[in-house]
């Protein structure tokens, strides 16, 4: 969805690298006009152009991975703070091993602060048959993602190369709804979205969705204005499981949510900015995401509190995956292999903080790296209870779906 | 000679503009005509968008979208007459008695404007934070409801709209008040005409050109703007801008986007045109003259 991921520092780094609000700022917000003017530009020419040249279904991926020879590099594009950081050296550890371990030197691309703007900038270029340049990049289970695989833009993973996966990865990122049988993607990491609140401004316990309707809690509401997040959390209130849901279902939720606008609850729509207002009391509850509570927690937000509601939460992952044209595949394929080991996924998570993919990494991040507030947190590795509780998102089969979930959500938000 | 150099003459002056006539059709005319192009166009991002000619779009933006349509013409007019009323006295005070300082306090005025944008409008939503510097003084002080909140609010919004356009506003009422014959005021003087007479029947008339030309930048710039609502604002204070950049980036319905952008610039040229015939070009060269 669209969040800045780890909108933060980690607990050690509290040595001010600016305020993670002013880079969101500066990364996440600044959709200028003058991009906005080019971004029209480009999709403007690609109107009535033919389909991609890449004829990518009818291809022997088989036969075509092995007519790929090695190369000594790679182009990582992913999510601002999205890995490990070296403290002193500002270098990622991660990358570095990569390269000391396979002689692949790495070119790690910040680029992704939304997916559904990344995917704006990358569609075109896909469409007009060129590559973007990229060979690993990094999306969220959601409709874009569905988009590029049924665009056939996107390379069928090589499940030969990749045999840490299949002995590391969590049940829960295994097969996961979105990409049956890890056709194309693997987990980079994953997250809740349930509750955040502070118990001082609420002055008690919240445990239920049920929480952010409640009229005691009038304007200091936050809800996301990412409306895959915003209906998804209305169908759980309502008792309804997203991925078997029905456009009927998606009416009623609208209705909910308008209630609750029209009541005056909602403070405001959020995107990732959500947690600065929770941080600052604008807003006491709000629906949020798992690692942004463990890390402002981290920072000193002491009071805030992450809760799966009882109705249940959402499980997102984001997810690496090759971009049709990749000029390194098998680089590509070897990173993801090296990221599902507990070592590197552990030093990748000690860091970032979300929903670890690799249960052993825990034993890593508390026997060597010695970190047992992360190590411990079930936010980071999720009791099973929570798990339990977790629930997928509708995955949309065409864009006509998508476009009817949207035409019930957007009206809500855009009011 | 003369002969042949006259054609020679009469071509120089295009030529020296077609740097300009290039750059216009390069990055104005060809955005232009493709948004027109793409605002006509059907089909979805999957298979792609094809020129069908049918204007639904346009309909459909209409009855989907009016109300952020007058939301945004509300916020732009309000938030520009706000400006003007704050900027006047701001700009008449450095034409007429800035004195030797002038230059400096133009730039005082111009300085937090070298901060981005962004920056400069997240920066409101610390200081209106429910607990930060203003509202948590007045709450602590039990002057208002510990509930109260100021930022994602219509005002909030508005209140942005006017800070980010005092500078457009100031400068050109500048230029237009320190153009004004200081004789002309004496003159006025002279005729026994009291402060207020001479301001309201010497200085304002003559400083409409400005009082013109600000008013056109920044009620333009605002009506268009999504930063403000999109940073200070909260439900229910979406502006066309916000609708046009979900359409366009969150929906990928390019057509809708395209067509909610042709409507905006359609109704901004209709509202320049008329309020050009109002307070029009004619009566300001008058008094400019």
């Amino acid at each position: 969805m669209s969040k800045t991921k780890s909108s933060t520092r980690h607990p050690l780094l509290n040595t001010s690298a600016g305020d993670p609000a002013l880079f969101r700022g500066l990364t996440e917000n600044r959709v200028s006009r003058r991009r906005f003017l080019q971004a029209g530009a480009l999709a403007a020419g690609c109107l009535g152009m033919g389909p991609f040249a890449f004829a990518a279904e009818s291809t022997d991926w088989e036969d075509w991975w092995k007519k790929q020879k090695p190369s000594g590099e790679l182009v990582f594009a992913n999510w601002p703070y999205y890995i490990d950081v070296d403290a002193h050296s500002g270098k990622h550890p991660s990358l570095e091993k990569f390269t000391a371990q396979t002689g692949i030197s790495i070119k790690y691309r910040e680029v992704i602060q939304n997916n559904a703007s990344f995917y704006a900038r990358i569609a075109p270029v896909l469409k007009a048959g060129q590559a973007t340049g990229y060979d690993i990049i990094v999306l969220t289970s959601t409709w874009q993602l569905t988009e590029l695989m049924m665009q056939n833009w996107l390379i069928p993973l090589w499940k030969e190369k990749i045999p840490n996966f299949y002995k590391n990865a969590s049940q829960s990122v295994i097969s996961p709804s979105f990409d049956k049988g890890n056709r194309y993607t693997v987990t980079w990491q994953s997250g809740f979205t349930g509750i955040g609140y502070n118990p001082k401004l609420t002055g008690r316990k919240i445990d239920s969705i049920e929480d952010l309707w409640d009229p005691d809690f009038a304007g200091h509401v936050g809800m996301m204005s990412d409306n895959t997040e915003l209906g998804s959390v209305a169908l759980l209130k309502l008792g309804i499981d997203p991925v078997t849901s029905t456009p009927d279902d998606w009416e009623k939720a609208a209705a909910v949510l308008r209630e609750q606008k029209q009541k005056g609850l909602v403070r405001q729509y959020y995107d990732n900015s959500y947690i600065n207002a929770l941080e600052n009391g604008d807003i006491w509850i709000s629906q949020a995401w798992s690692g942004d509570i463990f890390q402002s927690r981290a920072k000193g937000f002491g009071d805030l509190e992450f809760v799966v509601p009882k109705e249940g939460a959402m499980l997102w992952h984001d997810n690496m995956m090759i971009p049709v044209g990749a000029p390194n595949p098998l680089s590509a394929l070897s990173w993801m292999n090296f990221y599902y080991t507990p070592e590197i996924a552990g030093m990748v998570e000690d860091y970032v903080n979300y929903v670890c993919p690799v249960p052993a990494a825990r034993d890593y991040i508390a026997g060597v790296l010695k970190d047992p507030d992360v190590a411990n947190s079930p936010l980071v590795f999720p009791t099973s209870d929570m798990y339990s509780k977790a629930h997928d998102f509708y995955t949309f089969k065409t864009y006509a779906e998508y476009q009817r979930w949207n035409s019930n959500f957007n009206p809500v938000i855009q009011g | 000679m003369f002969a042949r150099l006259r054609p020679g003459r009469a071509v120089a002056p295009y030529l020296l503009g077609l740097p300009a006539w290039v750059y216009l059709l390069l990055f104005f005319l060809i955005p232009l005509a493709s948004m027109l192009a793409l605002s006509v166009a059907t089909g979805n991002p999957l298979v792609g968008y094809s020129y069908t000619g049918h204007i639904t779009e346009f309909q459909d933006a209409i009855v989907r979208y009016h109300r952020q349509f007058l939301r945004s013409f509300y916020y732009g007019g309000l938030s520009t007459i706000i400006t003007l009323l704050l900027t006047y006295p701001v700009a008449y005070w450095i034409a007429f008695h800035g004195g030797r300082h002038k230059g400096t306090l133009l730039f005082l005025i111009l300085l937090p404007f070298a901060v981005s944008f962004v920056i400069r409008t997240l920066a409101w939503q610390f200081i209106l934070a429910d607990r930060g510097l203003v509202l948590g003084q007045l709450k602590s002080w039990g002057i208002i409801s510990k509930r109260a909140y100021i930022l994602s609010t219509q005002w909030a919004v508005i209140g942005g709209l006017v800070y980010n356009s005092l500078a457009y506003y100031v400068l050109p009422l500048y230029v237009a008040l320190e153009k004004i014959d200081r004789r002309v005021v004496r003159a006025a003087n002279d005729l026994y005409a009291g402060p207020a007479s001479t301001f309201f029947r010497v200085i304002l008339p003559l400083s409409s050109p400005g009082i013109f030309a600000g008013f056109l930048l920044v009620f333009v710039t605002n009506v268009g703007d999504f930063v403000n609502a999109q940073i200070l604002g909260g439900p229910g204070t979406y502006m066309v801008g916000n609708v046009i950049q979900d359409n366009f980036f969150v929906n990928q319905d390019y057509p809708m986007a395209a067509a909610l952008s042709s409507i905006l610039m359609l109704l901004l040229m209709v509202a320049i045109f008329l309020y050009a015939r109002a307070f029009g070009t004619e009566t300001i060269q008058e008094y400019a003259a």
